[in-house]
């Protein structure tokens, strides 16, 4: 570590082995980390609340268990958190206008569990409104800007992914050692893929939705930002848990996600499905791609073509079953209980002009497709329909896991594009997605980690996805892709740069 | 007789289905841990999944799963080993999620059937088509101010056991055969306290109307939240004669929700409800398929307790009671219970005449039950055990078992009887005995006081002496009531009679 | 499978939102063009195929029947709009 390393610059892993050794204190990261959101955070706008008291009492409290030895995995290290997070006292607002006057009473089981191993947290970070979308333009607080630059034009404005921008964002601009997402059709991938980080989408059920503000049950994962593949192991680690809470929370014991990082993966095989490729899609990509099945190879893989015949259809899928389930769990924004009221001559009125004024557009239309696919007439030809496709898509995945350990595909089919792109109609933007939503509908975990930069100067991510709660075995191959692909490149707008 | 209204244009047959949703007895809710009690303070018995609260997710409570699967054995119904929580989606102000979790195409119960006695003394099988679970909605006041409704969630959450008739019915008896029966059945299983005044158990009444003989159903419409037996009889009439009228007038009856006013006797249509058909059923994602283990449900089957159609057939069997005298005492648990602890080593008939009349009537003149009788059932057996020595006749033990009940409601007594546990049917705290020597009740045995007696009635009456040997037989009643009123009605009546005939003829 | 205004109307009130023609001219158009692109499907042969619904791996598990929540009225009412008394106030509904 260079005596010039801001303590902004350090990894978790680095972090925590400073915080042990006395190096600095848990004060002072979270003060620096302080420091450069307020520099910062203006212009990115990834933040949309800081809780400097709470973050200064959350260190200092870390100080005091440093002092007797505590071993937390997590203890002094700040975080950003996604805003659909609930956080007691703290605003929660999901992005939109209906939460705005939102202070939940609870705590989240999995900002609970990072809580309970020491985390400190910097505070909440911007998102699409209520996980709908893959840019972070859907916010009702103003779009997040991508800390990378492009190299030929440094005024465009980039996006950094969506839904979870903010999160990303923040992870990448030194705003925060680790962040928090969701990902439901890619939230937690893309934004990872267009800020060149490392996220995670673990198993469905892996870690609990208790607390989670629900988009699309069925579908929501929420996962670590990092930047390295050791960072996000020891945040799942933390995050992830059965929780008796969440009736579709998993039973199953939390392996050891760092330890997994060592393992070696000669021997393994990496399939590698012919269909991710999109119309359009960059050569780059493509070349990348390549790149990542030469480097696995080379630490001992074995190399497999496989087919996920029903890829394609994910995306028609997803926007079948998402918006159906989002349509229903957001019926509960009313103006009854809490949130933003807009008062009417009678209930009827109160909802209709409620729900109108605190829902933006993209949420008004996918209530909108998801009523009507469950309304009466078209639930077969649509919901029903779309859960069988999703059923195949989830036996294409079990059919390739019994010939492979892994697959390895990109994460997007572009690098992050600027604020305004792909906004001439919603299915343009949906296409980011194309990569990501299969192992959303199939519940499989995936990941994905920085490859390298496109010819513009843009990270570009390669997705890992393995079998339902072989998380380790993922995180083994991501390891081996980092150690291989060698990424250093920063971000042009970070803390200290 | 099959039961026909009479519109202008002659005969009609009314068809009834009762869907009641019977809330389930336990302690927490079915989807979250708040409490169930009826009657707390609003708003306190409400968890953050109740409220739906962004980001809460229901939890199914086991005991629910048992009382329904209980009842579906109670109802000879076939459970479902897998079956699925489906979202029903709409809006209104008691349904804080925008959508009830209820199940629609895989229930945990499936086909069974009730077996009701109508009025006329026959029964008849109404079948069930199926039972499920869902929960209860909130309370919505629409009386504590003049421009806004207040909204208390304590309801919202609890389990509801929707029961769902085939549309057998064919009159408001059945009907109201068919609520007191399924409202049996549940108290005894204890899944469902059946307090329609209290809201527990509701009945929503499908009606339609046809012609004799007439094939298919014709356009039903549904009663809503009927809570009385009462009002369900009468909002079969009620509804039924209103759609006659639709039909005779050459309109066709429009499919509706409606509301039975039992002020006025008829049913209004509901107010809103518009697009309320479009439910947008869809599996609940935040829950996963309840699956049923076979040994559990076997093991739940055997643990029952003897419910009312098989208790009422060994009343018959074993104690030679009539199906009617049967019938009443085991419409509940506890009067059968308090009539068997009587009928153990006692004349069983003479015990049931006694129970389903004079003490029936006093538990409805006091206002009580037999949880809390002013009398327990030992206390009521040793007075008839009284009559069976001789001690006293049948007459006066009336009159003693009156003053026994006037003593046990005197204001230092009534404590004793208000709260009474199962163990106090066993210690008799008033003895009759007592009340008998006290009041000087004893049966009058003694032949020469009866004979001389009865010799001065014969001489008092000579008149009607003749007229009696001259063949007017019913007289006897006179001689037999002037002797009882002689002896302040204590005579032994078997020896009044005999004596009575051998002077009289 | 076209939506005409009428219809994008009627799913506006299901879903209780409120719309003007403007808006709702605009999402026949968005809507018909998502609907369009979804239609995909039906080249999917879906013939003895189950549907599914949620990757989640087990059965329901159950919890005890015990009183574990509720008894916090304040925080319940904590975030209404319209608090009176213990109550949630709303319009007044006429049934």
């Amino acid at each position: 570590m260079s005596s010039a390393t801001e303590l902004t610059d350090l990894t978790i892993v680095q972090g925590r082995d400073g915080l042990r050794a006395k190096a600095f204190t848990a004060v002072d990261l979270t003060l620096a980390h302080l420091h450069a959101i307020e520099a910062l955070n203006p212009r990115l706008n990834a933040y949309l609340s800081v809780g400097h008291a709470q973050a200064m009492e959350q260190a200092r409290a870390a100080d005091a268990a440093l002092a007797q030895g505590d071993m937390r995995p997590l203890l002094g290290i700040p975080l950003a958190i996604k805003d659909l997070f609930c956080t007691t006292g703290v605003r929660t607002t999901e992005g939109s206008k209906i939460l705005m006057p939102f202070v939940p009473p609870y705590e989240s089981t999995v900002t609970a569990n990072l809580l309970r191993d020491g985390a400190v947290f910097l505070g909440k970070t911007n998102m699409d409104e209520f996980a709908m979308g893959s840019s972070n333009m859907t916010s009702y607080y103003g779009p997040v800007e991508n800390p990378w630059k492009r190299r030929q034009d440094a005024t465009a404005v980039l996006v950094p992914g969506g839904s979870s921008g903010g999160s990303a964002a923040a992870v990448a601009a030194r705003l925060a050692m680790g962040g928090t997402g969701t990902d439901t059709g890619g939230s937690i991938r893309q934004p990872a893929s267009f800020c060149g980080l490392v996220g995670v989408k673990p198993t469905y059920g892996r870690c609990s939705r208790w607390g989670v503000v629900a988009f699309a049950s069925s579908l929501d994962h929420p996962g670590p930002f990092a930047r390295t593949v050791r960072d996000c192991a020891i945040l799942l680690g933390s995050m992830a848990g059965h929780d008796p809470k969440d009736s579709t929370s998993a039973d199953v014991p939390v392996p050891d996600y760092e330890a997994a990082c060592e393992r070696p993966i000669k021997g393994l095989r990496i399939g590698v499905p012919r269909e991710y490729r999109a119309d359009g899609m960059p050569g780059e990509i493509e070349a990348l791609w390549q790149r990542g099945v030469a480097w696995l190879r080379d630490a001992g893989a074995e190399i497999v073509d496989v087919s996920l015949p029903h890829t394609k259809y994910g995306l028609a899928t997803y926007y079948i079953i998402a918006p159906a389930e989002a349509s229903s769990n957001l019926a509960r924004y009313d103006g009854v209980r809490f949130g933003l009221r807009e008062d009417g001559e009678d209930l009827r009125d109160l909802y209709e002009r409620t729900r109108a004024a605190g829902f933006g557009a993209e949420v008004r239309r996918r209530i909108m497709i998801g009523t009507y696919v469950l309304s009466a007439g078209y639930y077969d030809a649509y919901y029903l329909r779309a859960q069988k496709v999703r059923a195949l898509i989830m036996r294409d995945f079990t059919e390739a896991f019994a010939k492979v350990d892994a697959l390895l595909t990109p994460t997007a089919p572009s690098a992050a594009f600027a604020q305004g792109e792909k906004m001439d109609d919603p299915i343009t933007m949906y296409l980011n997605d194309l990569f990501t939503v299969p192992a959303d509908l199939a519940g499989v975990p995936a990941m994905s980690v920085p490859g390298g930069l496109d010819a513009d100067g843009l990270p570009l991510g390669l997705q890992i996805i393995a079998r339902p709660f072989d998380e380790a075995t993922m995180f083994a191959v991501a390891a081996a892709l980092e150690r291989a692909a060698g990424f250093v490149a920063l971000p042009t707008l970070r803390a200290g740069g | 007789m099959a039961y026909a209204l009479q519109g202008r244009t002659g005969s009609w047959e009314v068809v009834v289905g009762l869907e009641v949703h019977a809330q389930v007895v336990s302690e927490s809710k079915l989807f979250s841990g708040a409490a169930t009690a009826f009657g707390a303070e609003p708003n306190t018995q409400v968890s953050f999944v109740d409220a739906a609260f962004p980001g809460m997710l229901p939890v199914i409570n086991r005991a629910c799963v048992e009382q329904a699967v209980r009842t579906g054995l109670g109802l000879n119904a076939a459970i479902n080993k897998v079956s699925r929580f489906d979202r029903k989606n709409y809006f209104y102000a008691d349904l804080p999620a925008g959508y009830q979790i209820s199940q629609y195409e895989h229930p945990i119960v499936g086909k069974g059937e009730i077996e009701i006695e109508c009025a006329d003394g026959s029964t008849k099988m109404v079948g069930v088509t199926r039972l499920h679970l869902e929960q209860d909605a909130g309370k919505s006041l629409h009386d504590q101010h003049p421009t806004k409704s207040f909204i208390d969630l304590n309801r919202a959450g609890v389990a509801l056991m929707e029961i769902v008739s085939e549309p057998d019915i064919r009159s408001p008896d059945e009907a109201g055969a068919y609520l007191r029966k399924l409202r049996s059945i549940l108290r005894y299983l204890g899944t469902c306290d059946g307090n329609m005044e209290e809201g527990s158990m509701r009945a929503d009444v499908n009606v339609s109307v046809r012609k004799p003989g007439e094939a298919g159903y014709r356009t039903r419409c549904e009663v809503k939240n009927v809570n009385s037996v009462r009002f369900a009889m009468h909002a079969v009439e009620a509804e039924a004669l209103r759609q006659i009228e639709v039909w005779e007038s050459g309109a066709e009856v429009q499919q509706e929700t409606r509301l039975f006013d039992s002020n006025r006797g008829v049913t209004r249509a509901m107010r809103s409800k518009e697009d309320a058909h479009d439910y947008r059923y869809f599996p609940d994602p935040d829950l996963l398929p309840l699956v049923l283990d076979q040994a559990w449900i076997d093991d739940l089957r055997v643990h029952l307790p003897e419910l009312p159609d098989a208790k009422k057939a060994r009343f018959m069997r074993d104690y030679g009671l009539s199906a009617y005298d049967a019938g009443v005492l085991v419409a509940e648990q506890t009067s059968a219970l308090f009539y068997e602890t009587v009928a153990k080593g006692r004349d069983p008939k003479v015990v049931a005449n006694w129970v389903t009349g004079d003490f029936f009537a006093i538990l409805n003149k006091l206002g009580r039950t037999f949880e809390n009788p002013p009398i327990n059932a030992a206390e009521l057996g040793a007075i008839l055990d009284l009559i069976k020595d001789g001690t006293i006749n049948g007459k006066i033990a009336k009159s003693v078992f009156e003053e026994m009940v006037g003593r046990a409601m005197a204001p230092i007594n009534v404590s004793l009887t208000e709260n009474l546990s199962p163990s106090d049917s066993f210690s008799i705290r008033i003895d009759p005995l007592t009340i008998v020597d006290e009041m000087g009740y004893r049966q009058l045995t003694d032949t020469g006081v009866i004979d001389a007696t009865v010799d001065k009635i014969i001489a008092a009456n000579q008149d009607k002496v003749a007229e009696f040997r001259s063949g007017k037989d019913k007289l006897f009643g006179f001689f037999v009531g002037q002797v009882m009123k002689a002896t302040q009605g204590k005579a032994n009546p078997a020896l009044v009679n005999e004596t009575l005939k051998r002077r009289l003829t | 499978m076209a939506l005409d205004p009428a219809t994008v109307r009627r799913i506006a009130t299901l879903a209780r939102i409120r719309m003007d023609d403007a808006e709702v001219t605009t999402l026949v158009g968005e809507l018909n063009s998502i609907l369009g692109w979804i239609e995909q499907l039906n080249e999917v042969d879906i013939s003895g195929v189950d549907p599914l619904t949620g990757s989640a791996h087990m059965a329901l598990t159950m919890r005890e029947d015990v009183v574990t929540d509720g008894g916090y009225p304040d925080a319940i009412l904590f975030n209404a709009p319209d608090r009176i008394g213990d109550f949630f106030a709303v319009p007044k509904v006429v049934e």
